[in-house]
């Protein structure tokens, strides 16, 4: 059949008026959506290609174009939408699974909208970041219950290793493959400026990068790509992904044209082949096999370093929490229906697994009622998009989070969701020479390191705000936390009450 | 601008737009409005840095100012000069467009100007701005501003050690 | 005193509040009447709304020194019939009587105030594998939490709490302080911002032989809540207080770190400061805050807690809370204000306001060998 029933998703206007035919948006896009026809000396555009990546518009130098959502309507259905439609569509041509990039777009609520912060007045002073100090160091790692001395005083008690961390904020796994090797580097040096950390996601850790280890936590997953000793030893955290919060219940997937030479020898693949990790780890099909990991993890890097492990959200993940913290974590890294992804197939993205405010409080809770909840630490991730979320998830219970879209937000995304063609306009979600040289890893990692200076700033005006100085007097204090638009049961679940109340 | 600086390039974070064709334009138009510039002047005035792409490769190719310059060796008039910026030149009152600077240039950075085929078209740093628009609006860092260092031709093409030491110092603009 | 619904009375809902805090201590263990510390207190007038105000005495009561002396106040005499019931189950009862109480007429609507000498019956505390001072811990909680109008004002040994709604000087009349000897006496003034409806939130807070007045409002106490929790502490009566006096407990008496070491986990040195110190301490304090972090106390306070062998004045770590500390002789005084003390001593030999985080500690002077300094 020689036509496609799928209209063009968007519309580029060109205003003639402003547009000089400098083929800079012809030069720029990936997906050759715009073209020069030398007979009329004009640029025109192929509208059906186009993703709505902005690169075009951002390069402009007159600002003659403008992107808009075709207004091409169906007939009004409440429950047949257009994108509905248009995926059916799609499976009818091709036959094959949805892909997706990027984490969950679907309208249902962001609680962290729904939460408000509180703010010390007469009874309690606030206190001023700009004269007085403000701690936001943070310590991830198993912690001892108690501290005990030796007869002269001294220290007896040893302190498993930690994560130390300038502020609650880490750069959540983003694989080698997924993302180019110049978007990988950014976010190390960024992690490196700032003192944070970054993870290095399932791809391994390319050779350039050994140097940044102090600042890197390197991830076991599933398909134990690049997994070998030096890897193991090269960071200052281990992680062992069991699930990521955009696809629960399967592995990763990296198509074989984003297998380049770099990321195969990383991987330890051989090039070209598609890089898809299991959906289980095949030796951890048990809570007694994830102990078994942990520990064997421990013993190759002489428990020098704390292990984490990386679960999705989902319905019983207080339980599996507490699992994983007697099984021996230090850290316990829990992902939102909202995380992000490079690939993933849309309906596993958009119907799996719960938001990460609710997982939050509910784990912080169970491993309260535990009593152990003091002995491991708790990492947030799935969608923290600013300072409030990061202060709103401490409060709620959890030790630090991680930031995923955020960061490539910071390095010049502008969530077309296009990731899995490899053909990123931005330099970020490719591996083609031509485009991962459109990013600069100086520039993105300032860019980088700005966002998390001004969080820093913000982060500290809000605890200030709230009659705290030490970041340790804000974990878990729901107190400081009221719900508004929610209902009784979801305040219940999320520990809070009411404002007013 | 007071210091002697020069224009560097790094080729690795080259994205090939040509944005630095464009502004060089209006740089040297009448208006200075890129609009008017494209609209009005487009055949009046032509760009005098080539973006050459052969992907994954591409970079601008421009007057490199060498400071020892063989087209002001070679110019049979001395209309290619240095000023006291150590900037390449050309005055051209004193060009009788015999174009041996053409081809005496290893870089092939000096063109013909299409509209005057009598006189030699290369970069003159934007009349000796503080910073020439090929750096203000490269969008990628790919062209900074550098303080010079004294470097000769063979340096220029080599990339190598200088033979005069002097200190390197990274200015950003 | 006000009728308050039972929605708001506090233990409910959470009351915020201002205070004046005085302490008394003489280091030799010599006795002294009541009548100084109700002298001190009641200078700091203004600091008091009249809404709450209390005292804990040790070393009242000689006689009885090796049993627990049980203060209670009940709202009904049903409370009282319920809860004798369960002092004769779990408890030898050596004596029970009324507390000697005066009418003040600022004071309306007391509620009936028992004291009780008690040993804890040892099939008691054996069947639930308990020591004694936990079994007394656990009792304690039931009867707060179980026994409905029913509330333990305090329950260690040779020591006693007398607090309740009015004015320190009129409760100091109430419950005839001046007739009491003690070696050690700690006095709270209450402003709270809304009316308490019962004596329970009144200060000082006790548990076992620990009492805490406290001046200040603690933005951590959710955060303290949580972590008391996972040790099986359960914080009924929404005060900052409570969970004042329950992490001095877990950390010295079931962690048995030292009281110095204890003070700096509330109140900790900066990581500036911390950053600064030799290789020694450094470790130390660096990994007594990674442990440690959720004890820590944020907001403003100043606190004096009481335990048989010391007196402890302590204040958060950038003293948003006036404290004030004198000497003479054997005698150690804290106040929130100098002319307390200046009150009651009028020529000390040493008189000094301590740095934020920096506790003043009182001993009696033969147990001073015991406690050993950590760094």
């Amino acid at each position: 059949m020689g036509f496609s029933m799928l209209a063009p998703e968007f519309i580029i206007e060109r205003n003639r008026d402003r547009c000089i035919d400098c083929r800079v948006c012809e030069k720029q896009c990936s997906m050759e959506a715009h073209y020069y026809d030398p007979d009329e000396e004009k640029v025109y555009s192929r509208e059906e290609k186009c993703i709505n990546c902005h690169r075009c518009i951002s390069l402009c130098p007159t600002r003659a174009l403008c992107i808009k959502e075709n207004p091409q309507e169906f007939k009004r259905n409440a429950n047949w939408s257009r994108n509905s439609i248009r995926e059916i569509q799609k499976q009818a041509q091709t036959g094959g699974i949805l892909l997706s990039g990027m984490g969950n777009p679907k309208p249902f609520p962001i609680y962290w909208d729904n939460i408000l912060l509180n703010a010390s007045q007469v009874t309690n002073p606030s206190i001023d970041p700009l004269r007085e100090p403000m701690e936001l160091k943070t310590f991830l790692g198993r912690k001892p219950k108690k501290l005990e001395l030796n007869q002269d005083g001294s220290l007896k008690t040893e302190v498993p290793p930690q994560l130390e961390l300038s502020m609650p904020v880490m750069f959540t796994a983003m694989s080698f493959g997924s993302i180019s090797l110049n978007a990988s580097t950014a976010l190390a040096m960024a992690a490196k400026e700032t003192d944070i950390c970054y993870n290095t996601g399932e791809g391994g850790l390319h050779e350039s990068l050994y140097s940044y280890g102090n600042w890197t936590i390197i991830q076991v997953a599933s398909g134990r790509f690049g997994v070998y000793q030096d890897y193991l030893e090269a960071g200052s955290g281990i992680e062992i992904k069991i699930g990521q919060g955009a696809k629960p219940g399967i592995g990763g997937h990296l198509p074989g044209e984003k297998v380049g030479e770099e990321v195969a020898s990383t991987r330890m693949i051989p090039k070209g082949t598609d890089a898809l990790s299991p959906a289980p780890h095949h030796d951890i099909y048990s809570i007694e096999d994830l102990r078994q990991l942990i520990y064997a993890l421990k013993e190759s890097t002489r428990y020098k370093k704390p292990v984490s492990v990386k679960i999705a959200a989902v319905h019983n993940v207080a339980a599996i929490a507490s699992g994983i913290a007697r099984a021996g974590a230090d850290i316990i890294t829990i992902d939102g229906i909202r995380g992000g992804t490079g690939a993933a197939p849309t309906r596993i993205r958009d119907s799996v697994g719960i938001p990460v405010e609710f997982a939050l409080a509910a784990v912080d809770e169970r491993l309260k009622e535990e009593g152990i909840r003091n002995q491991v630490s708790v990492v947030a991730a799935g969608s923290i998009r600013n300072s409030g979320d990061i202060v709103k998830a401490v409060a709620l219970g959890a030790d630090a989070v991680y930031i995923g879209t955020a960061a490539l937000v910071a390095m010049g995304c502008h969530l077309c969701r296009k990731c899995y063609t490899g053909k990123c306009n931005w330099g970020i979600a490719t591996q083609d020479p031509w485009l991962t040289k459109r990013l600069n890893p100086e520039i993105a990692a300032e860019r980088l390191s700005n966002l998390i200076i001004g969080w820093d700033h913000e982060f500290k005006e809000m605890m200030g705000g709230m009659g705290i100085n030490a970041i340790e007097s804000l974990k878990g204090n729901r107190h400081m936390l009221r719900g508004i638009g929610l209902t009784n049961r979801e305040l219940e679940v999320l520990g809070i009450k009411l404002a007013g109340e | 601008m007071t210091k002697k600086m020069k224009i560097e390039l790094r080729e690795e974070y080259c994205v090939g737009c040509g944005l630095c064709e464009v502004y060089c334009r209006v740089a040297h138009s009448q208006s200075r409005d890129i609009i008017k510039t494209f609209k009005k002047e487009r055949w009046t005035v032509e760009p005098r840095v080539s973006l050459v792409i052969e992907k994954p490769l591409s970079f601008p190719l421009q007057c490199q100012h060498c400071e020892d310059a063989p087209c002001v060796k070679a110019c049979i008039t001395g209309a290619m000069y240095k000023n006291e910026l150590e900037l390449t030149l050309c005055d051209e009152d004193k060009c009788v467009g015999c174009f041996t600077c053409i081809m005496e240039c290893p870089f092939g950075a000096i063109k013909i100007k299409e509209n005057n085929p009598s006189l030699p078209l290369k970069c003159d740093f934007c009349f000796e701005a503080d910073e020439p628009f090929c750096v203000l609006h490269c969008p990628n860092g790919a062209l900074t501003l550098k303080e010079k260092i004294i470097k000769n031709v063979d340096e220029s093409l080599n990339d190598s050690i200088a033979q005069v030491k002097t200190e390197e110092v990274d200015t950003d603009e | 005193m006000r009728r308050v619904k039972e929605k708001y009375r506090e233990g409910n809902v959470r009351i915020p509040s201002g205070c004046a805090v005085s302490g008394i201590m003489n280091r030799q263990g010599k006795v002294f009447s009541g009548k100084e510390i109700i002298k001190s207190i009641s200078l700091m007038r203004d600091r008091s709304n009249g809404l709450g105000g209390g005292f804990a005495a040790y070393g009242i009561y000689p006689q009885y020194k090796d049993h627990y002396a049980f203060h209670m106040l009940y709202e009904r005499e049903s409370c009282r019939a319920k809860t004798e019931k369960f002092f004769k189950d779990n408890f030898l009862v050596e004596k029970a009587e009324l507390l000697p109480v005066s009418k003040v007429p600022s004071i309306k609507e007391p509620p009936s105030v028992w004291r009780y000498f008690l040993l804890p019956r040892e099939d008691k505390y054996e069947e639930l594998q308990l020591s004694q001072p936990g079994f007394i811990v656990r009792k304690v909680m039931e009867i707060n939490s179980s026994i409905k109008g029913a509330y333990v004002a305090s329950s260690g040994k040779d020591m006693g709490a007398f607090k309740g709604v009015g004015f320190p000087e009129d409760i100091g009349e109430f419950y005839n302080l001046e007739d009491y000897k003690g070696y050690l006496w700690t006095a709270h003034g209450r402003f709270p911002t809304n009316s308490p409806g019962w004596w329970g939130g009144a200060h000082p807070f006790t548990l076992l032989n620990w009492s805490v007045v406290h001046n200040g409002e603690i933005s951590s106490y959710g955060t303290n809540l949580r972590y008391l929790e996972e040790f099986g502490y359960e914080c009924t009566l929404q005060t900052d207080t409570e969970a004042a006096a329950y992490l001095f407990d877990l950390l010295i008496r079931r962690h048995k770190l030292p009281m110095e070491i204890a003070c700096r986990v509330l109140a900790a040195p900066f990581w500036e400061e911390i950053d600064r110190l030799p290789e020694g301490p450094r470790k130390f304090f660096k990994n007594m805050r990674i442990i440690y972090g959720k004890a820590l106390l944020n907001g403003p306070f100043s606190i004096i807690l009481g335990c048989n062998e010391a007196m402890v004045a302590i204040n958060d770590r950038i003293k948003l809370r006036p404290l004030v500390a004198a000497e003479k002789g054997a005698m150690l005084y804290v106040s929130s204000e100098e002319a307390a003390i200046i009150e009651v001593c009028s020529n000390p030999d040493k008189i000094w306001v301590p740095r934020g985080g920096e506790p003043v500690i009182g001993r009696i002077e033969e147990v001073e060998e015991k406690w050993v300094s950590a760094c």
